[in-house]
């Protein structure tokens, strides 16, 4: 009995994600350099970087999508790098992933898209699953009539909409947003903002975003990472993001085309 | 000297994976001269080694591509026990395969049975053997035909959907999201198709068998003026049991190297569109020969 406190204080002290010198080559290119990331439970982290500097490779690492060639990654103290089977499963129902494409499953309806993680991972029974999901869905701004449509029929905004119901719908312990505000409205943004910090704050889940949008990234985030040429050159609280002193990311929060990262771009 | 001859084509060949370990580049000089070894000049040489390095590299992708397949069975084949079972997806796969194949496959087996009849009609009156006709239309459709051809039909409508379907998933990232929310891709995606095609195919054959045998039946009796009665008799007379269950094996097979076939190309696919294609492609491809193969290898073990 006297171990339980002890047990309980080292519990909080383990990390919900840590990253380990993750490396990952895809032939010649190398697209992770090393990454060290410790991401504590009930912490929002985004993400930033220019496109293709191995942001979403990143995530799916994580997840085990991408076997990463060096490197380990524990999730909740657990090394979850190379494990495999029901292990695997087992640690894939503590997580929500949306996609950047959104990854819907187009032979499903919408509902039960959102519904999946509950049918198939929980087991629940399709009625409640399917009242959870339409609750879920105008959770994101989306009325119960898209819940019989089929993905192909909605717009790209809806769908990427879809994708953040399904992801948080089996509420997780650790979320994963791939470019959540990505072809929305800046209204429905800024919607879709709140949504995601209240399921960091109410549900007390772990969050792992990935944004281009500064605005959003101060909204939803406790730290902000960015990432370079395969490693984390700058990871700190969102207050210092203005006065990080680094000039890589001055110049990607502020957009500006001149300055130590170059665009790998030709005149035409 | 064997050994000498050899040694360069290993130490040119460029494919990391066939590299044995290098000679240092002492022995190298004292071995091997590289020009009087009897291969002629060194361009000639280089030339054979590009040629044994490209036989080596096929056999290398062959080998690589059928432990991959093996592997990808055996994880197919282990899902299949374990629970849990998707049986709404099973049921959906079997409709698809077995009641929508039904037209097809259908068409198929009554116009082989019309042909074959004509056909041996036109053979065996050379020698008045007619009577035959039956018996000869009945043991081809069962032991042969049917599960050949139902096999090749439902090879392209089937293995060609399940390639595309797992294809494009693959691409759009929908098997990475199945694993995301706690669904085993294999148990999901895979194993229906495996077990619907397999239990699937020897009843669509069964059907095929019927409607061929009725096909040769209508074109003895309404075209070349046999007598109905002692056309079903002579139908009845030689036929064994396991004519008919040789065939239904046969088919049962075929289904589970169609279903197979399909879920392997497709979820390794690679790629966009051309990618989804390629994998159609190969996946009916692969499993028409698989199918040929598989028949011979079958017949020789049922009537030897
Ligand atoms: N399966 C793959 N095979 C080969 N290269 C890949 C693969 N996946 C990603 N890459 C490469 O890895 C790099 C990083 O890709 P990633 O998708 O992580 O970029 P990103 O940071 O998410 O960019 P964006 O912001 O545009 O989404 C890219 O240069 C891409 O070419
Ligand atoms: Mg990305």
């Amino acid at each position: 009995m006297t171990m339980a406190p002890l047990e309980l204080t080292q519990e909080m002290d383990v990390p919900k994600i840590a990253l380990k010198g993750v490396k990952k080559f895809f032939g010649p290119k190398v697209v992770l350099d090393g990454i060290d990331l410790d991401v504590q439970r009930g912490e929002s982290i985004v993400i930033i970087g220019g496109s293709g500097t191995g942001k979403s490779v990143l995530l799916k690492s994580i997840l085990g999508i991408i076997q990463p060639d060096a490197g380990t990654i524990r999730i909740d103290g657990q090394d979850t790098t190379h494990i495999g089977g029901r292990e695997r499963e087992r640690a894939m129902a503590k997580f929500g992933m949306l996609f950047q494409g959104a990854a819907l499953f187009d032979s499903l309806p919408v509902w039960e898209n959102v519904a999946f993680g509950l049918i198939q991972g929980q087991r629940m029974a399709r009625g409640e699953a399917k009242e959870r999901a339409v609750a879920t869905l105008g959770a994101v701004g989306l009325g119960p009539d898209v819940a019989n449509l089929f993905p192909s029929e909605l717009s790209g905004g809806m769908q990427k909409r879809v994708g953040l119901a399904r992801a948080i719908c089996t509420r997780p312990e650790i979320i994963f947003f791939d470019e959540p505000t990505t072809g929305l409205d800046p209204i429905m943004a800024d919607v879709i903002n709140d949504l995601i910090v209240k399921c960091v704050k109410d549900l007390g889940a772990t969050a792992l975003s990935i944004t281009h949008d500064m605005a959003s990234a101060r909204k939803i985030a406790d730290r902000i990472a960015m990432l370079y040429k395969g490693r984390l050159i700058w990871v700190g609280p969102v207050s210092a993001i203005d006065d990080s002193g680094n000039p890589y990311v001055d110049q990607f929060i502020h957009g500006r085309a001149e300055g130590p990262i170059q665009m790998q771009i030709r005149a035409f | 000297m064997q050994r000498l001859h050899a040694g360069p084509a290993w130490v040119h060949c460029d494919t990391p994976y066939m590299a044995p370990p290098r000679p240092s580049p002492s022995t190298l000089t004292e071995d091997t001269p590289l020009s009087s070894d009897g291969l002629g000049s060194g361009k000639e040489k280089a030339k054979f080694m590009n040629f044994l390095s490209a036989i080596g590299r096929a056999t290398l992708t062959f080998m690589e591509a059928a432990g991959h397949l093996a592997l990808f069975t055996f994880t197919a084949l282990a899902h299949c026990l374990r629970p849990p079972f998707y049986f709404r997806h099973i049921g959906r796969q079997m409709v698809e395969i077995g009641f929508y194949s039904l037209p097809v496959v259908g068409l198929t087996a009554v116009f082989t049975g019309m042909v074959l009849a004509l056909q041996s009609y036109s053979g065996f009156s050379r020698f008045s053997a007619e009577s035959a006709i039956a018996t000869v239309v009945v043991l081809s459709i069962t032991r042969e035909l049917g599960p050949v051809l139902a096999g090749l039909m439902v090879a392209g409508r089937i293995g060609a959907a399940m390639a595309a379907e797992l294809g494009t998933m693959r691409v759009t990232e929908q098997v990475d999201a199945l694993t995301t929310l706690s669904t085993n891709p294999y148990k999901y995606l895979v194993v229906p198709r495996l077990i619907a095609g397999t239990t699937m195919l020897p009843i669509l054959v069964l059907v095929a068998d019927i409607i061929g045998v009725f096909g040769g039946y209508l074109v003895a009796v309404y075209r070349l003026g046999f007598n109905a009665s002692s056309y079903i008799n002579n139908t009845w007379q030689y036929l064994e049991f396991m004519d008919v269950v040789s065939g239904l094996v046969k088919a049962a097979c075929f289904g589970f190297v169609i279903s197979l076939m399909g879920c392997y190309h497709g979820y390794n696919s690679r790629g966009g569109a051309q990618g989804v294609g390629a994998a159609t492609t190969n996946a009916v491809v692969s499993a028409s020969i698989l199918i040929l193969v598989l028949n011979y290898l079958l017949t020789g073990i049922f009537f030897s």
